[in-house]
Parts: C-alpha cells; sequence; structure tokens
C-alpha cells in the first residue's frame, strides 16, 4: 500500500524554484558560477584598473613630457629631455643618498628585529607569546606622524636624550659624534643621524613579523642537531638559523627598503636640508611646478623596486610574506 | 641527550630582545608625559610641571574639532567602499581558480606595496589631467584605494578557513543564492570583516603621504599634525592631539586583534 502510495506520488527530485526577480537570480548564479565571479570582480577591478593603474599610467606618461623653461608651462610632446635633466649631479647625488640611507636603515633594522623575533618565534609561550606578537603590532598601526613627533621631542636640543646622557656624564659622545662631518649638525634632531635613527623606529615593525615567521618555521630540533655535532653557537646562527632566515629578512627589507626610498615627511621634519627623493618629487610637483621631473624621479623608486622584488623573489622571500 | 625544551633563553638575547622592545615602545610613552606637560616653548626634559589645562585649551580649539571631523568620516566612507570591494574580491579570489587570478591579488597589493608619495602623485597628476577639482572626494578616492587590502587579507584568510561544503549543505537543504549568503557566508566571514574594516579605519584615519597629493586645503587630523611639525603654533595643543591620536588608533587595533588571534591570520599583518 505505502510502496504504490510513494510510486504514485514521487517526491520531486529538484524543489520548484522561488519564482521571481530573486529566484531567478539566484538560479542564475547557480548554473553559471563564471557570470556571479565576473559580477564580483568587476568592481574592485575596475575601481582599482580605473582609480590605480590608470593614474599611475598618467603619471608615468607625463614623465615623457617636458616643462618650457621660460613660460613654466608643460609641453605635452613626446621626449626624453626630462630624464636627461633627472641624470645631472645633483639628482643623481639625491638618488644615492636615498637608496644608501634606505640600505643602512633595512641593515639596522635586521640586526635590531632579529633578536626579538627570535626569542617571540622559539622561547615566548602563551600569554608571552601574544605580548611580543602586539608588542610588533601596536608601534606598526600607530600613528605615523606622533611616532615623528614623539623622536622630536626625543632628539630635541633641551629633550630627554641630552638630559640622560648629562646624568651619564657621556654628553662628550655626543658632541663628538655630532661634529663628525656628515653624520653630525647642531642637534641630533638636525641631523643625518637623526633622520637614520626615526627611519629605523618607523619601519622596525615592518622587519619583525616577517623575520619572526620565517623563524617560527625552522624547526628546534634543527639547532639542537647543530649543537650536537658540535657547532658553537655562533656556527649554528651562521651555518643553520641565518641561512634559513634569510627569506624572512629579505621580505621584511622589501618594506623597509621601499618605503625609506619613498618617505619624504621623516628627512623633512628630522633631518638635514640635503633632499631625499621624496622631497625631491614633492617639491618639483608643488613649488616648482614641475611635474614631468616629479614623474621622472618616481620612476627611480619604482624602477629600483622592480629590480629588488625580482630578486627577493629568487630568493624565495615571497613565501615568507 | 640535549633539549631546549623548556630552557630559558640565553641572557644576550634576553637582553637584546627587551632593549628592541623597549626601543619600540618608550617612544609613544613619553607623548603622554608631554600632554601634561606646562611648558609651552620648547620640548624640555624633564617638565618644569604638571598640568591638565592643555585639555581645556585642545577642547575649545575649533580647527582641531574639524580635522577630527573631515578625518572621521573619510575614514568612515573609505572603510565602506573598502569593505565591499575587498569582499568581493576575496570571496572571488578563494571561491575559484580563474586565469588572471595572480594578477588580481597583485593589483590590490599594489597600492600599498609601491611608496605611498607615487600613490599620491600619481593620483594628483590624474586629478589635474581629468580637471577634478580637489574635495572631500578626492580624498576618499585615494584612502579607498589602499584601504582595500587590508580587508581582502583579512576576508581572503578567513574564506580559506570555511569549508565550501557548507555553502553546498545550505544549497542541498532549499536556500537560494541569497539566503546562503544571509545565513551561512555572513555568520562565518563577519568577524574578519569587522577586524578589517576596523584596521582600514585606522589606516585611513592616520594616512598623511597621500593625503597631502590629494587634500587641497582641508585638513585632516595627521595634515593638521605635519602642519604643526612643520611650522608649530601651540605645542601643548599639539602634543595633546598626539596623545587623543595614539589612543583613538589603538582601540580599532586591539580589537581586531581579538576578534582574529584564535584564528591562523593575523590580521595586521601586510599593513
Amino acid at each position: 500500500m505505502t510502496l504504490t502510495a510513494t510510486q504514485a506520488n514521487p517526491a520531486p527530485a529538484i524543489l520548484p524554484g522561488n519564482g521571481g526577480m530573486r529566484g531567478a537570480l539566484s538560479d542564475l548564479f547557480w548554473r553559471r558560477p563564471q557570470f556571479l565571479l565576473l559580477l564580483m570582480l568587476l568592481p574592485p577591478v575596475l575601481w582599482l584598473g580605473i582609480v590605480y593603474i590608470g593614474s599611475l599610467f598618467a603619471l608615468l606618461l607625463q614623465s615623457f613630457f617636458s616643462i618650457d623653461e621660460f613660460s613654466g608651462l608643460i609641453n605635452r610632446q613626446f621626449t626624453l629631455k626630462t630624464y636627461g635633466d633627472l641624470l645631472q649631479a645633483a639628482n643623481l647625488d639625491i638618488i644615492l643618498r636615498t637608496v644608501t640611507m634606505a640600505a643602512l636603515v633595512t641593515l639596522a633594522s635586521a640586526i635590531i628585529a632579529f633578536p626579538i623575533a627570535y626569542y617571540a618565534a622559539r622561547y615566548a609561550r602563551g600569554r608571552w607569546k601574544a605580548l611580543f606578537y602586539l608588542g610588533a603590532m601596536l608601534p606598526l598601526w600607530s600613528s605615523y606622524l606622533v611616532k615623528i613627533y614623539a623622536w622630536k621631542l626625543i632628539l630635541a636640543k633641551e629633550g630627554i636624550l641630552t638630559w640622560l646622557l648629562a646624568k651619564l656624564h657621556l654628553l662628550w659622545l655626543l658632541d663628538g659624534w655630532l661634529s663628525l662631518p656628515v653624520v653630525g649638525g647642531n642637534s641630533l634632531s638636525v641631523s643625518s643621524t637623526g633622520t637614520f635613527i626615526v627611519f629605523v623606529y618607523v619601519w622596525l615593525p615592518f622587519m619583525i613579523l616577517p623575520v619572526q615567521a620565517a623563524l617560527e618555521r625552522v624547526p628546534g630540533n634543527l639547532v639542537e642537531a647543530s649543537s650536537d655535532l658540535g657547532a658553537s653557537p655562533g656556527q649554528t646562527f651562521r651555518n643553520v638559523l641565518f641561512p634559513l632566515a634569510l627569506p624572512g629578512i629579505v621580505a621584511g627589507s622589501i618594506f623597509t627598503f621601499s618605503l625609506t626610498l619613498g618617505d619624504y615627511i621623516i628627512p623633512q621634519i628630522i633631518g638635514t636640508s640635503r633632499l631625499f627623493i621624496g622631497q625631491a618629487v614633492y617639491s618639483q610637483q608643488g613649488t616648482a611646478g614641475n611635474i614631468p621631473l616629479a614623474a621622472a624621479f618616481t620612476v627611480v623608486p619604482i624602477v629600483i623596486m622592480g629590480f629588488y622584488l625580482w630578486g627577493a623573489k629568487r630568493m624565495g622571500a615571497f613565501d615568507a610574506l | 641527550m640535549r633539549s631546549d625544551r623548556g630552557q630559558s633563553a640565553p641572557l644576550g638575547l634576553k637582553i637584546a630582545a627587551t632593549i628592541g622592545l623597549l626601543f619600540l615602545h618608550l617612544p609613544i610613552l613619553l607623548i603622554f608625559v608631554y600632554a601634561f606637560t606646562t611648558e609651552e616653548k620648547s620640548f624640555v626634559w624633564p617638565p618644569p610641571g604638571l598640568t591638565t589645562q592643555w585639555f581645556a585649551v585642545t577642547w575649545n580649539r575649533p580647527d582641531v574639532w574639524q580635522a577630527l571631523s573631515l578625518s572621521v568620516r573619510v575614514a568612515a566612507i573609505s572603510t565602506a567602499i573598502a569593505l565591499v570591494l575587498g569582499t568581493l574580491c576575496a570571496a572571488a579570489v578563494s571561491r575559484t581558480k580563474f586565469f588572471g587570478r595572480e594578477t588580481i591579488s597583485l593589483l590590490v597589493i599594489l597600492p600599498i606595496a609601491l611608496p605611498g608619495i607615487i600613490t599620491g602623485i600619481a593620483l594628483r597628476s590624474a586629478f589635474s589631467l581629468a580637471e577634478i577639482p580637489f574635495s572631500f572626494w578626492t580624498i576618499v578616492l585615494g584612502h579607498a584605494t589602499f584601504c582595500v587590502v587590508v580587508v581582502y587579507n583579512n576576508a581572503v584568510a578567513r574564506f580559506r578557513r570555511t569549508s565550501g561544503s557548507m555553502i553546498e549543505a545550505s544549497m542541498d537543504l532549499g536556500a537560494d543564492g541569497f539566503q546562503t549568503f544571509r545565513h551561512v557566508v555572513l555568520p562565518n566571514i563577519a568577524t574578519a570583516l569587522l577586524a578589517g574594516g576596523m584596521l582600514a579605519f585606522a589606516l585611513s584615519f592616520d594616512e598623511v603621504i597621500v593625503t597631502t597629493f590629494t587634500a587641497g586645503q582641508q585638513q585632516t587630523v595627521p595634515i593638521w599634525m605635519l602642519e604643526e611639525l612643520i611650522r608649530p603654533r601651540q605645542r601643548p595643543v599639539t602634543n595633546v592631539v598626539a596623545m587623543v591620536v595614539v589612543l583613538v588608533t589603538l582601540l580599532p587595533i586591539l580589537l581586531a586583534y581579538y576578534l582574529t588571534r584564535d584564528g591562523d591570520q593575523i590580521a595586521g599583518s601586510g599593513k
């Protein structure tokens, strides 16, 4: 009886659609996933493509224009003259200074970041691990300008650093350092040393996180095996730990290097009057009104970072990001 | 049989790590002390005296309030745009494999990977080529562009953790696409979106480099601070604003951390 009943009224294998606009759309999305994909991708790709890539392209285009030196108007004709201007000694000087600073900042951040990252990855557990993580995260996300401002307070002639050194009877050290030609100045807040310290401070968290991520992946027993086989801690560091952490360091250096190359606010607030690439770009587009030269200047960090990223990719740094 | 398990770190490493962490945190704490100093003209240490009068002075400054209001409005709208675009992009990239998928992730990350000054001047030159005057919306345009990546990073990580079979189960039980999104997908990704949104808000609230190129004459809080840093007018007010900014950005970051800490994803990585 029941058997025949079910046979007579088989449950529908496919439920009827909900009907209406909404049901039709829902069915369409299910049957044609490509359509849904397209619909999802369209807004972000349009936004980034038009607003961002479009602007970048416009910028690149302008670097091939030139400026009329008498009228100050922009001559919209394709020329390489602006790139010729870029290669003047004064501009090359700016580029060299910026790249040197970026390299030094990267090196210093790696040296300071390593012990923090290593401790966090290998020894910190539970509550301490979270504390170390927040210890790198909070400075990373706290306000960039406030961080620079804090250093202006610290490095000022009447500030806390001078006070501390005076208490320790070490003022002669500071004065001796400030009297040196390139790194010195009237006070730390108007010296290249000051610029360097602030750069390292502001970008350091960007180095800690990837190095820590790379070190987390080094199995502890590798280090143990190395010391069991008679290596000193120094040898273990050189031959085991450092090569394995290197992709993380390179990944972090992408940030420290790129951010230093493009920054114009730190050297403007703390440092000498000698320009960095970012400041040159800013003054060319602002007061000088020479947008083509400013555009050509921005191509420099793009090209440098292009090579840098290419090298980093070959070293496997992207897996550590 | 040597094992480092449970063994404490070498003393040298402890000292180096402690010094490093102090180097990262002490400067920010200093801001809190300076907000109470009685000294007006210089950054003298130790402060000659402590006072709370500067809070009242700052409270009555209309320029500070205007900057704050502009910053909050810009950050709110940029975050909203970034939430929509970032989630859509993350859903597309994590659910399906398609041609050009890697390019899409690169496209999202690019505005944050290239130095801010490039984004800034690119937008500015595009505005001048297209003859768009500076306005509230030119600031939002720039901010939303680099905020997408933060939402995207958080959402993509969460999508990877949620199993696709849940969606299929929901559909099998008769829910349509919209019901599945509302009752299955959204509750799963909600905390990740909240965390991403907070980080995007913090990022936008703090942004200065791109903003200097897209703001024209308007002042957001960071631009106001930058002006004060270059041409100081009233240092104690700057001290107070700096302290408030630290507190305002601290809260969303801590919240975002607590929202995503159980997961495999680090909310703040790849700022």
